[in-house]
């Protein structure tokens, strides 16, 4: 009895709270356009539930006729994978340094990459806006040295797009990959050196694939939510900058199109099954392998 | 295995200033006096008085607390409960996707999980204010407890509980003095993610709040869309002090309770 309790609340909280909303987006990515924008007041229920009778796929239509959602998409998978693979580029050295330090500063380090993460996710993105824009920070060094003579443009394009996301998720990548090999018995490697395998050889056969449960968990903690960003594109990205969290977005707040705005999201939705499976899986095991 | 080579040495250091130097910019920046954010004319604290004039932002940052305080703390129940059933739940029918639904808001579009909460709160015609964005931020958030706690209670030592409703304990008491002080301190850092993550949101908030409740987020977003502004600056660095010493403050902590669990262990060694 009391085990049902315990688990029936929760279960219901996620129940009411994230699986029925999105039937609602389904249900609304469905209906007209009339029925839904704003001010639109839901007498009862029947606003929402009772339009079965007329469902109908226009929406979904509009999208693949539109080019600009289909090239958001493609353009927000693209700078998705390559910002992650940005992450795992500068997020590995690190992790792997981190697990190789002398014990006693472990802490410390670990501490210092938490730190940011702990801080506000929008100021730090906003912190690069006065680094990077044409009379910012990075121009005026960059100047200073002589490596350039005339400012660069980096604000408002997609390089800082994805310097904004290496840096927001740079700890959510290195911490699972982190925890991954600071379980790694280090008498494996030199075994492997023994064994007459050079350090390079023996970090490419034996320390990757052991910390491979962190990588993939690593690149899909940076991947999904990195897909369906608003914030950074919005802020460092330009006007060339086509992201699919920013037009819904803008299609929700501005256009007020409702119906548009939750077949975009019931897209988006439909693109990241497969990753959040797959990413769920990936938890359960080492949670699993855990025990 | 433990020497660092000059490429980890290089690769954390190139790392930690890449991490630390754009808040750190911020930071000197926020005591300006020139408006001009990237020009430096001399030390003054203006912004901050200016700053903590501002009605707007006071209120918001009123509202960021309340809804931080409440959402982080229900959450952190949910997210216990979630834990325990994942981990020592057993086999239930609609485990998969309780555990699913566990995972998933982790990664989630905030676009997404924003748009289809408002859509439903309409559907059901909740007034849009603070209780829909504590309702919001206590759903995501639990999540994030649930994956705190269960970690540590994975590698938690069964037969201590067991042992406890051997001596005749009832499975809450034993829940209660024995399984809870051992994992308060996910417990506890599990509350302070939510509480930070629910301080931190923008976009989640953007969609299920009403014209009576703007968070701080949303006020920061509203000015920083227009550029770099010295005030932002400075609340950027209340903020960032705060949480500074709140996670120093929580790694000191945990180092005490970690010491002296240390000695307490040697002094039962050494009595037996």
């Amino acid at each position: 009895m009391r085990r049902a309790i315990l688990i029936a609340v929760p279960y219901a909280w996620l129940l009411a709270l994230f699986l029925i909303p999105f039937a609602v987006v389904f249900k609304i990515s469905l209906s007209d356009i009339a029925l839904a924008i704003p001010p639109y007041t839901p007498t009862a229920k029947d606003g929402i539930w009772n339009m079965l009778s007329q469902l109908d796929f226009e929406n979904f239509i509009f999208l693949t006729e539109d080019d600009l959602y289909w090239k958001a998409y493609l353009s927000s998978l693209q700078i998705a994978l390559i910002s992650m693979l940005l992450t795992l580029l500068v997020g590995y050295p690190m992790a792997y340094a981190m697990a190789r330090a002398p014990e006693q500063w472990r802490p410390t380090l670990l501490m210092l990459v938490i730190l940011p993460f702990w801080t506000s996710f929008l100021i730090r993105v906003y912190a690069w806006v006065g680094i990077l824009s044409g009379e910012g920070f990075l121009n005026q060094f960059l100047l200073w040295i002589g490596i350039i003579d005339a400012p660069l443009t980096i604000l408002n394009t997609n390089i800082a797009v994805y310097i904004g996301i290496v840096y927001t998720y740079l700890p959510f990548m290195i911490l699972p990959i982190y925890s991954a090999l600071d379980r790694l018995d280090g008498s494996l490697i030199e075994a492997a050196e023994d064994l007459g395998c050079s350090r390079i050889k023996a970090f490419w056969l034996v320390t990757i694939p052991l910390s491979r449960n962190g990588i993939i968990a690593g690149c899909f903690l940076v991947f999904i939510p990195a897909l369906g960003e608003f914030v950074i594109p919005s802020l460092l990205g330009g006007s060339g900058t086509l992201m699919i969290g920013k037009v819904l977005f803008e299609e929700f707040f501005s256009n007020r199109d409702w119906p548009v705005a939750s077949a975009v999201a019931v897209i988006l939705l439909l693109i990241l099954i497969i990753p959040i499976v797959l990413f769920q899986r990936n938890e359960q095991k080492q949670v699993e392998d855990g025990k | 295995m433990n020497r660092l080579s000059s490429f980890n040495v290089v690769s954390l250091t190139l790392g930690f200033v890449f991490l630390y130097v754009p808040m750190l910019i911020l930071v000197i920046y926020s005591f300006n006096a020139s408006k001009l954010v990237t020009v430096w004319a001399g030390f003054s604290t203006r912004w901050y008085g200016e700053l903590l004039s501002n009605e707007a932002f006071l209120d918001a940052a009123w509202v960021t607390l309340r809804v931080a305080v409440i959402s982080s703390t229900i959450a952190t129940v949910l997210g216990t409960m979630a834990a325990y059933v994942l981990v020592r739940g057993g086999r239930f029918m609609g485990r998969t996707l309780f555990s699913g639904m566990i995972y998933a808001p982790l990664v989630m579009p905030e676009v997404i999980t924003g748009l289809s909460l408002l859509l439903l709160f309409i559907g059901l015609g909740l007034d849009r204010g603070v209780l829909t964005i504590v309702l919001a931020h206590t759903t995501f958030s639990m999540c994030f407890v649930s994956v705190v706690v269960s970690s540590r209670l994975v590698s938690f030592d069964r037969s201590l509980e067991e042992a406890a409703l051997d001596l005749g304990a009832s499975p809450w008491d034993a829940f209660r003095l024995v399984t809870l002080p051992i994992i308060a301190p996910a417990v506890i850092s599990g509350w302070l993610l939510a509480f930070t993550l629910s301080l931190d949101d923008l976009v989640i908030a953007s969609f299920t709040s009403g014209p009576s409740a703007t968070t701080l987020p949303m006020k920061i977003w509203s000015s920083v869309r227009l550029g770099v502004s010295p005030e932002i600056n400075a609340l950027s660095t209340i903020l960032i002090g705060l949480v500074t010493i709140g996670v120093i403050a929580a790694s000191l902590a945990s180092k005490h309770a970690a010491l002296r669990a240390k000695r307490d262990e040697q002094a039962a060694a050494r009595a037996a």
